[in-house]
């Protein structure tokens, strides 16, 4: 009996465990299960709306590319001319890039301090500043790009303004996730000794976020590039623009088209790089910058 | 430490930093103060005002509150035509009219505030308050307009042939053919129903009250086939959107695991493998969305299957950059715990890395589950599927811009909802 009392306890952890086990490994096949089934019927439902079929189209996955590579290596002799006819348009779709982060960054610093408990100017308006940017961010950049080429007709305005919006409200968010863990004690010391709210951010909240600002635009940069191009296509200006124009070309004449795909992907690469590589330092340097400023204290 | 230093070497150290600080603060605003200059000039923003269209920009936002219904005669057999953006799915059904047109002999328009257009047998007249009454008699003559005495002033167009009358109420254009008047209602009035409908007009408490009387169905019918909004293309379209970004982005997840594990330092032993796999991921990303999007319409045509495979491909490479940098923060206690078991590799992978990798992916992938809804109808708009392709259709036939604003808050709503759904998933399974 002793033997029994003492052997029972065990036996009945041992067997809760297993049929706790044996219930989540059921529920993870259930969910398992059904994410192959969405996933199934998803693909079979966009195969059936699709014009050509997956299955069909899969063997003809690399002749369009080996097509205007075969192409873009008959004439190799003209390639660098074609660098040179679109390098204005990619210079343009840079600087709508660049200036439209550097706006949007502007804007979003703004809104980002506005809507950051402790720092807000108006705290009883955070909300709706939040609000702003939220919806500011849900709007596809084509959305709005494609009503201001009807307003303003086509060029690279509507494409900038349209990056600006979005660039404002994305990184709006991530300011002000950054806003929140900067230490409040120089906006208090500022503040007793009389600064107003402009002076106070200046000079007690942008020499704690600066990196971090940067980094965050940086990234912003990289994307608004890929952006910047695909509203060009759109009839927004810019290599996307021209692209669209040495598309419709057609067969024989791809040498033009690869000549932009391959700046596009040569630039795209190399801001990743560069931006990378600044973004590192941006960190690291933020490591070492108290040292500097202990030193000349 | 730095106390202890000599005063007259610590002067000229805090000298250059004020020189250094003072130079970067005039200088960044003045050096983007210059680049927007030259932006400024080389986007032509001086001829911006040329270029732009703001008649466009007011059709635009007067479109989007209120809708236009045409009365149209036809000069020819008296035949009187009243119709919702003059679009034959918005007709009124014969002998029917809004409560301000009067059928009849003669038909009388009431625009509001006093502005009265009469369609006579012969005579199509229009009286505009505080100006006077202009009356036209169509025929082969011409339109033959007699206006008030007095200058013509600049928003009445008249010739020989054609009369044009534009006015806040509303506006009249009389040719030889066609005596036509557009008037302006806020609203969107066929929204729910097409004026072909029974329950076109009808209030909610009625609706409501004959829904539970058994017309449910029909109601709900009438609704989903209304031919001018297109309600079940519409949401047909935006599921198609999000059908994308779900395909593209949990194939993406799906893919790019395994690959993965051939990229992180410590589970691909071979350098070779691990910087073929670095650079493919690189080669992914780099190609943008956009050229992976024209290559792959050129094999399997536009749709919705095209810009998932956009997606995934491209996601493929961001993704792939990141597990393999998740993989390699790993800890190796848990998987030589579990490799103490004798687990074989598979196993090890399985119950020693996945679990502490798994959040971190998750809330990747669900954040890029968002951004994608927003890349999926970009795409949408240049590969031809999904909501995108409805906004950029509204959009190239320049004259449903309530469709344009409609379409528009449909894309937020939805981009919003993603936003709010993959941020419930995240708190649900990276703290449960």
């Amino acid at each position: 009996m002793a033997d029994l009392t003492a052997h029972s306890p065990i036996e009945d952890i041992r067997s809760n465990y297993l049929e706790m086990t044996r219930r989540k490994r059921v529920y993870s096949a259930v969910m398992l299960a059904v994410f192959v089934a969405l996933m199934v019927a998803g693909f079979k439902t966009a195969d059936n709306r699709n014009a050509g079929s997956f299955f069909d189209g899969l063997h003809r996955l690399f002749d369009f590319p080996a097509e205007v590579l075969g192409e873009a290596s008959q004439k190799l002799a003209e390639m660098p001319a074609h660098f040179v006819t679109f390098l204005p348009s990619l210079i343009e779709t840079i600087n709508i890039a660049g200036a439209s982060t550097l706006l949007g960054a502007m804007i979003a610093i703004v809104l980002s301090l506005l809507s950051t408990r402790g720092l807000a100017r108006w705290p009883r308006l955070i909300p709706l500043f939040r609000r702003l940017m939220d919806i500011s961010r849900a709007i596809p950049e084509i959305v709005v790009a494609l009503v201001l080429i009807f307003v303003l007709g086509g060029g690279p305005v509507p494409a900038m303004i349209a990056i600006s919006l979005h660039t404002a409200g994305a990184l709006g968010k991530l300011f002000s996730e950054v806003n929140e863990n900067a230490s409040l004690k120089p906006v208090e010391g500022l503040h007793s000794v009389g600064a107003n709210w402009t002076q106070r951010m200046v000079l007690g909240v942008m020499p704690q976020v600066t990196p971090n600002y940067l980094s965050y635009a940086l990234l912003r940069f990289e994307i608004n590039i890929r952006a910047s191009a695909i509203l060009g296509f759109v009839g927004a200006g810019g290599i996307g623009y021209d692209l669209k124009n040495a598309m419709s070309w057609g067969k024989g004449q791809y040498d033009e088209a690869a000549a932009i795909f391959l700046l596009l992907f040569g630039t795209i690469v190399l801001v990743d790089q560069l931006s990378s590589a600044l973004r590192h330092r941006l960190t690291h340097g933020a490591q070492t910058a108290p040292k500097q400023k202990e030193a000349v204290q | 430490m730095t106390m202890a230093s000599d005063p007259t070497t610590l002067k000229p150290q805090i000298d250059t930093l004020f020189l250094r600080k003072r130079l970067l603060a005039f200088g960044l605003p003045a050096l983007i103060l210059a680049y927007f200059t030259y932006i400024f000039v080389a986007f032509d923003m001086a001829g911006l005002s040329e270029r732009a269209n703001l008649d466009n920009g007011k059709t635009l936002i007067r479109d989007s509150y209120s809708y236009k219904t045409h009365v149209t005669r036809d000069n020819r057999n008296a035949a009187v035509s009243i119709a919702i953006e003059g679009e034959r799915k918005g007709a009124y059904p014969d002998g029917e009219a809004p409560a301000w047109v009067a059928l009849g002999e003669e038909t009388v328009i009431d625009l509001g505030d006093g502005h009265i257009v009469t369609f006579g047998p012969k005579q199509v007249s229009y009286d505009i308050p505080g100006y006077g009454l202009v009356v036209t008699e169509p025929g082969r003559r011409g339109v033959q307009a007699q206006l008030p005495e007095g200058d013509v002033p600049e928003w009445i167009n008249a010739s020989k042939n054609r009369l044009a009358i534009y006015t806040d109420a509303g506006r009249l254009t009389v040719t030889r053919n066609r005596s036509e008047v557009f008037k302006y209602n806020y609203g969107w009035e066929v929204f729910f129903f097409t004026l072909d409908s029974p329950y076109h007009g009808m209030g909610l408490g009625e609706l409501l009250s004959r829904a539970t009387s058994g017309e449910a169905g029909a109601i709900a019918n009438d609704f989903w086939t209304n031919k001018m909004w297109r309600h079940a293309d519409v949401a047909w379209a935006i599921f198609e959107t999000i059908l994308m970004a779900f395909l593209g982005t949990f194939g993406a997840a799906m893919v790019s695991l395994p690959l993965a594990f051939l990229a992180a330092k410590n589970f691909a032993p071979l350098l070779a493998i691990r910087f073929a796999m670095r650079r493919m991921f690189d080669f992914f990303r780099g190609v943008d969305a956009l050229i992976w999007t024209i290559v792959l319409s050129r094999a399997f045509g536009p749709g919705p299957l095209t810009g998932a495979l956009a997606i995934l491909i491209t996601d493929t490479g961001s993704f792939g950059k990141m597990f393999s940098e998740a993989l390699e923060n790993v800890d190796d206690k848990q998987i030589e715990g579990i490799q103490s078991t004798g687990a074989k590799p598979l196993q090890r992978y399985r119950f020693g890395v996945l679990p502490q990798i798994t959040p971190v992916l998750l809330s990747q992938v669900l954040y890029f589950l968002e951004s994608n809804t927003r890349s999926a109808t970009i795409i949408g708009a240049i590969t031809g599927g999904g909501i995108g392709l409805l906004l950029t259709q509204a959009i190239i036939t320049q004259k449903d811009w309530e469709e344009v604003s409609y379409y528009i808050v449909l894309i937020i709503l939805m981009v919003m909802l993603m936003d709010w759904l993959s941020g419930i998933l995240r708190r649900k399974l990276i703290k449960g």
